[in-house]
């Protein structure tokens, strides 16, 4: 069980708002950057492959194929690389975080159904740990898609084992979920672009004090209780 | 002084995450157990629709229908007037045909499922064109020969089939399919149908039969297909 003193979770930085937070590590940040990468040229390649009009420019439908299948592969791989070693302790923790839901989650969760004034007063008055539900669904879901999706991928590609009519229905798998997983890429995208510093905390793993006192204050009292900064044991 | 990695007791909490994935888990094994008849159910359902929809943005629902393949960049070209089909090789007569030569022959039709390998399917879809039988029969295939090597215009594409193969009266050399001329993505104007193997066999842009003495694997099967791409019980392997 991977333990983490709190004060090395603490990374001094400059600005006005006094330290800044490590909330990923390096090895979650190059996770993410390699699966994004990947997924990209799944979902370029996948066009390719399925979109009648993309094909008919890009063609080439064997080496498509073969990209789209090996990257397809490949996706899996970086997550299982970083949880592999001693160098996952960050991603392992976060995992563990996806997968508890508090009480503080389901309220925040029941409050998407509220109007936007009485959502954000709802989820203002709970105390949520470093990931809200959306992003705790969010993780869920892209796991649990990524699965099927390499599952039925695999089975389109090696398909002599499997009867034709679950060769068909591996299809229908595949086609609809990739829908629905554009979709909501599309969405994580638009809140990323809509949360700048949620955004940047992906790129240099930092965000402020102020953004984990309103975004994931229970996750900040664990990490970094108090100013001034302890020095690192 | 240490707290749990996960956060400490704050981020304790049911594992609504793993039952989240283990429940996708089991909704893809469903659908892929019996995803074909559901697919079928929601192409009856949104039928009416797309028949309705002038925007075609409804091709974008999955479904039932044609995966427009090739394997060279865009769609290889050629006009009805100056397509042209050459039988040679292994044959008394060789044939250099137009497509009106085509059309002038006894016409086959039939309504078949399109299936390819990789599970995608197309019920119904309405073939006509010449069995391909008659033309062998036509050009008189001279003795020793065994096998035909198929050509597309796309300049990469290959195909084969056994001479018996060849004489089943369900394969045949289509100029027209789903009501209409073969339409150039769907590799007209005159293509293959394999009515009892997959969709690979079925060769788009047909412009070259060769009888030979011995099969050759064609492009998809020298990347692993079966040669007898029988539908069904050959499950992809030779049977």
């Amino acid at each position: 069980m991977a333990t983490v003193p709190k004060s090395s979770e603490v990374t001094p930085a400059g600005g006005t708002s006094g330290a800044r937070i490590e909330r990923f590590d390096a090895v979650e940040r190059a996770v993410h950057w390699t699966t994004a990468f990947l997924f990209a040229v799944l979902i370029l390649t996948g066009a390719a492959l399925y979109l009648q009009p993309v094909a008919a420019i890009v063609g080439r439908r064997y080496l498509v194929e073969q990209i789209h299948v090996y990257c397809g592969i490949a996706l899996p791989l970086p997550v299982l690389a970083a949880l592999s070693g001693s160098w996952g302790r960050g991603i392992r923790a976060d995992l563990k975080r996806f997968n508890r839901w508090t009480g503080a989650d389901r309220a925040w969760l029941r409050a998407t159904a509220q109007s936007r004034p009485v959502r954000l007063k709802k989820r203002e008055a709970v105390a949520l740990g470093k990931f809200n539900a959306g992003q705790k669904l969010n993780a869920a879901w892209t796991a649990g898609g990524g699965l099927v999706m390499l599952g039925t991928g695999l089975i389109m590609r090696f398909y002599q084992p499997w009867p034709l009519s679950w060769r068909t229905g591996a299809t229908f798998v595949h086609d609809w979920l990739a829908a629905a997983i554009v979709a909501v890429a599309v969405g994580h995208i638009g809140m990323a672009l809509r949360h700048p510093e949620a955004l940047d905390s992906m790129r240099s793993g930092l965000v402020s004090r102020q953004w984990a006192a309103a975004n994931a204050p229970r996750w900040l009292e664990d990490v970094a209780p108090s100013e001034p900064v302890q020095p690192t044991s | 002084m240490t707290v749990d990695a996960a956060g400490g007791g704050s981020e304790s909490g049911t594992p609504v995450g793993r039952r989240v994935v283990l429940g996708m888990l089991g909704l893809g094994a469903l659908g892929v157990v019996a995803g074909k008849g559901i697919q079928g159910g929601i192409d009856t359902a949104l039928a009416p629709l797309q028949r309705l929809d002038p925007t075609g943005l409804g091709s974008l629902i999955p479904g039932d229908y044609f995966r427009i393949y090739t394997v060279t960049s865009g769609y290889p070209y050629e006009s009805d007037a100056n397509y042209r089909l050459t039988v040679d090789g292994m044959v008394d007569k060789p044939l250099t045909l137009q497509l009106s030569d085509l059309q002038a022959m006894p016409p086959t039709s039939m309504v078949r499922t399109f299936q390819c390998v990789t599970g995608w399917q197309v019920p119904n879809v309405h073939w006509t064109g010449v069995k391909l039988s008659d033309l062998l029969a036509e050009a008189s295939v001279a003795k020793g020969a065994t096998a035909l090597r198929f050509e597309s215009f796309d300049g990469l594409y290959t195909e084969s089939l056994t001479l018996d193969q060849a004489a089943r009266p369900d394969i045949i050399v289509a100029y027209s399919m789903l009501g209409g001329p073969v339409s150039r993505e769907h590799g007209g104007p005159v293509r293959l149908y394999v009515a009892p193997m997959y969709g690979y066999k079925s060769i788009k842009w047909l412009s070259r039969i060769s009888v030979v003495d011995r099969v050759e694997p064609g492009y998809w099967e020298d990347n692993g297909y079966a040669v007898d791409g029988w539908i069904g019980h050959s499950n992809g392997y030779g049977s």
